[in-house]
């Protein structure tokens, strides 16, 4: 665990390795092009589901982005990293074609700062006033090793990731799926650093609860 | 937080901040003492790293793209200009 002690929501910027591809990109080399379609397209084929109903219209929003990327390569500043700054262009356009099909898009205004109960059910901790109040009442066990690497669990977690709500879902889309720093997710999604962390505890706590659930029934 | 022990119900609301570490070291030195007492909260936060875990493993279902073709093709053209 690297803590990081700062607090902005800045992305690292665009690192050496960065700066070398955007300058084959733009100098033309295909096989750049071909190396970044295949490493980020299936995570912005995920992502851009997060605002679109169908896979048709997500797999469009993949191309379009990338020929906004080709488009906008020459402004590229190295501000962020490429990644985020290609998400950026990704998000962007999902959520133009989400509004367009109503769909509600995870930033909404309305889906912000929803209230939300605590992380477990309370009925698990012995009540405040008893002795021992705030302990473990019924005490989770711990979850058999054999049945996590089972496919059916995994589609269990995929399952309660697309019941979750759209901010939560998003949020633990890019965190734990695929791996974004917090900053990248922050940075992508136009959310604070503290937002970026409750949305994620939210949403991690849920899956948990739904594995619980999957788990010992 | 005051300097008082975490309990049980509150030590779960902080899961992700511990694992971010982004607790201040007061906070992250309780909690630490706490699990080394309580059974039942190293269970809950090896089963959020579980969680954790696995939900990464989802990523290994992510499909190609469709469409790679008609992308390179773009990128010739463009660099055509």
């Amino acid at each position: 665990m690297q803590p990081s002690l700062r607090m902005s929501t800045v992305s690292p910027p665009a690192s050496a390795e960065d700066q070398q591809l955007v300058e084959a990109l733009r100098r033309g080399d295909e096989a750049a092009f071909a190396m970044l379609v295949d490493m980020l397209g299936p995570a912005m084929l995920r992502v851009a589901q997060l605002y679109v109903r169908t896979r048709a219209v997500a797999e469009d929003v993949v191309q379009e982005t990338w020929l906004g990327v080709l488009k906008g390569l020459d402004r590229f500043e190295g501000r962020s990293s490429l990644k985020t700054w290609i998400f950026r262009i990704l998000t962007n356009i999902a959520k133009t074609r989400g509004e367009r099909e109503g769909r509600s898009v995870p930033f909404s205004s309305l889906a912000l700062d929803e209230p939300e109960g605590p992380s477990v059910d309370p009925s698990r901790f012995l009540a405040p006033g008893e002795m021992l109040g705030g302990n473990w009442s019924a005490p989770p066990a711990p979850f058999p090793e054999e049945r996590l690497l089972a496919a059916e669990t995994r589609a269990r977690i995929e399952e309660a990731i697309a019941e979750l709500p759209a901010n939560q879902r998003a949020v633990i889309t890019l965190r734990d799926v695929e791996g974004f720093g917090a900053e990248d997710v922050c940075n992508v999604l136009d959310i604070s650093e503290t937002n970026q962390r409750v949305l994620l505890h939210r949403a991690r706590s849920k899956v948990r609860a739904a594995l619980e659930d999957y788990l010992e029934g | 937080m005051a300097t008082r022990e975490f309990s049980c119900k509150e030590l779960v609301e902080v899961v992700t901040d511990y694992f971010d570490g982004r607790m201040e070291t007061g906070d992250r030195i309780r909690f630490e003492q706490h699990l080394v007492y309580c059974g039942p909260c190293r269970t809950y936060v090896d089963q959020m790293r579980d969680t954790v875990r696995l939900t990464g493993s989802l990523s290994e279902d992510d499909v190609p793209v469709e469409g790679r073709e008609e992308l390179l093709k773009a990128f010739r053209e463009w660099k055509r200009g």
